[in-house]
């Protein structure tokens, strides 16, 4: 079966978050970027259902500026087999990225979309889960193991309290959580032969998507800082404090 | 403006959260009408009727919503919603779950995890794992919303008397089941509304070393929660974390031990009261956002604390 996978360029997960000193949003020069963390576990979980023999095709689909084709190169060296790629250099919100990524469903038809959870820039928690509702999918969010049996598929999924599991059928979309896998390294040959795997391009108006936002960001801060407080000597002092100064105990 | 709160339960309690999200609703300012939705959720219906501040409570009681499934209940919330100016869930994993596919199918956009109300139509929520804070505005006709729970103080749970009805709308749409669960098992308060929180990290060295946090949760009547790195490490359970990728967490005292306060972490328990941290290497980051920072081996302090404890609590 042909499974879609999609991914996000966003800022390196070790990048230091600077907000810009107009307070218009975080400083994104010359900072390193990098395919998001969660998008990582979607493409690995793909290429492992591949190996299983499962997957016969991995799509991998990002939306971005002309740059989000080094995440696309990435997926492909990591095994996807083809990407595409919406072109904008408009902002994307959630809602816009997930009919974008509906049109790619329509086309390719895939039995299963693999996304991940959030972003690590705006940590929305939304893509997949629009996506799912647009094309009238059943959905197994912040998945923890993915277990595909002929035209279903069992999520187990991170919940506050502990796991679940559903059975989805298939066409299906999956959001994966930092448990369900550790994505391997891309090996200079495959980054090679990544090089040479097709990449189709088009723009949000060949799928007939207005991009523009819905929410407009007034303003962008830098969280209030915590003072350090001080330093205590030895435990009776530690509950001297708690319990007299601090009076939480 | 009317709001509707969709209610955080489990089919026997109402969740503490959900009174936080009436607050936020409050804050907004209009009539609130909470929906409860479940399976056998008389009990919890009667218990939004009390809560401060609600006007009507709408049920759907039916066994498509027993287990949450975000298919069913986001047609069920799109559908009772469509008539409301704004609807709002808690930012749990239930409510980050459906609300995305009610945003969706109503055609607007959704304002995620919400920290404060600025106007009706106007809100700050947190973005980089914390690092920075973001005032967004909609302009969408029915904002869908969904909210910290530890940035809002809860309502009163009692003194209300809104109206009960029930709803017959079912939409089960067919698309997932129900297979099984795994529920961690426990007598200590939930992580996410407790008023005190002790977490270890990986200078906790092993699961049965945390232990000696248990044993001081039990007699302060705390939570325990974990670090990343000791969630990674197979310490303890998933569930137990405590950061941006885990529980956000907002207690009255926090006690972080043997955690070195990694940005993740920190994103998820620095808005909590007193937080206190012991850990043997002085450099660590936690201690610059602690406010009594105690530098000793956890292995000799922490059972001190507990015998000191002991005398005073």
């Amino acid at each position: 079966m042909k499974v879609l996978v999609a991914v996000k360029r966003v800022i390196d997960y070790n990048v230091k978050v600077r907000v810009k000193p107009d307070n218009t949003g975080v400083d994104l020069a010359n900072v390193k970027m990098a395919m998001n963390p969660f998008c990582e576990i979607a493409v690995e979980e793909a290429v492992r259902l591949k190996e299983k023999g499962i997957a016969t095709e991995i799509v991998v689909a990002t939306i971005g500026p002309k740059a989000a084709q080094e995440q696309l190169r990435t997926a492909l060296a990591l095994g996807a087999d083809r990407g595409i790629h919406i072109e904008t250099d408009e902002e994307v919100q959630s809602l816009e990225a997930a009919k974008l990524l509906k049109g790619v469903v329509e086309k390719e038809e895939p039995k299963l979309v693999i996304l991940g959870k959030q972003s690590i820039d705006t940590d929305n928690n939304q893509t997949g889960q629009m996506l799912a509702a647009l094309t009238g999918m059943g959905q197994g969010t912040f998945a923890s193991e993915v277990v595909v049996e002929g035209e279903k598929v069992n999520v187990t999924r991170e919940v506050d309290g502990g796991l679940v599991t559903v059975g989805l059928n298939l066409p299906a979309v999956i959001t994966t959580d930092l448990r369900l896998n550790e994505p391997r390294y891309a090996s200079l040959p495959n980054i090679m032969k990544a090089k040479k795997k097709p990449i189709d391009s088009m723009s949000p108006a060949d799928l007939g998507v207005e991009v523009a936002p819905r929410l407009s960001t007034l303003k962008v801060e830098a969280p209030a800082s915590r003072q350090a407080g001080v330093k205590v000597a030895d435990v009776a002092e530690l509950v001297d404090k708690l319990k007299n100064e601090a009076k939480v105990i | 403006m009317s709001i509707l709160v969709i209610a955080e339960h489990d089919n026997s309690s109402l969740k503490q959260a959900t009174l936080s999200v009436v607050a936020a609703a409050k804050a907004i300012g209009g009539d609130i009408d909470v929906l409860v939705a479940g399976e056998n959720v008389g009990a919890v219906a009667e218990a939004a009727a009390k809560a401060e501040g609600v006007n009507k409570v709408l049920v759907a009681d039916n066994a498509a919503y027993g287990h949450f499934l975000a298919e069913n209940l986001g047609e069920l919330v799109a559908e009772v919603g469509k008539g409301y100016s704004h609807i709002l869930a808690a930012a749990g994993t239930t409510g980050k779950d459906f609300m995305p596919r009610v945003a969706a199918l109503l055609d607007v956009a959704q304002v995620s995890d919400i920290t404060r109300v600025e106007s009706e139509d106007t809100f700050v929520r947190p973005i980089y794992a914390g690092n920075a804070i973001a005032t967004v505005q909609s302009s969408d006709s029915i904002k869908v919303i969904t909210v910290r729970p530890t940035a809002f103080d809860p309502v009163a749970a009692e003194g209300g008397s809104a109206a009960v009805e029930q709803l017959d709308v079912v939409k089960d749409a067919g698309l997932s089941v129900f297979v099984s669960e795994e529920k961690a098992e426990s007598d200590r308060p939930d992580l996410s509304s407790a008023g005190v929180v002790i977490s270890g990290g990986r200078g906790m060295q092993n699961g049965e070393n945390f232990k000696m946090l248990e044993s001081i949760a039990d007699h302060l009547g705390a939570a325990v929660g974990a670090s990343r790195a000791a969630v990674d490490a197979g310490f303890v359970p998933n569930d137990m974390q405590v950061g941006q990728t885990g529980k956000i967490v907002a207690p009255q005292l926090y006690i972080a031990v043997g955690i070195s306060g990694a940005i993740q972490h920190l994103a998820g328990m620095s808005d909590s009261k007193v937080i206190v941290a012991i850990n043997k290497d002085e450099e660590a980051p936690i201690f610059q956002v602690a406010d009594y920072g105690l530098v000793a081996d956890l292995f000799e302090a922490v059972p001190q604390l507990e015998e000191e404890l002991k005398k005073v609590v």
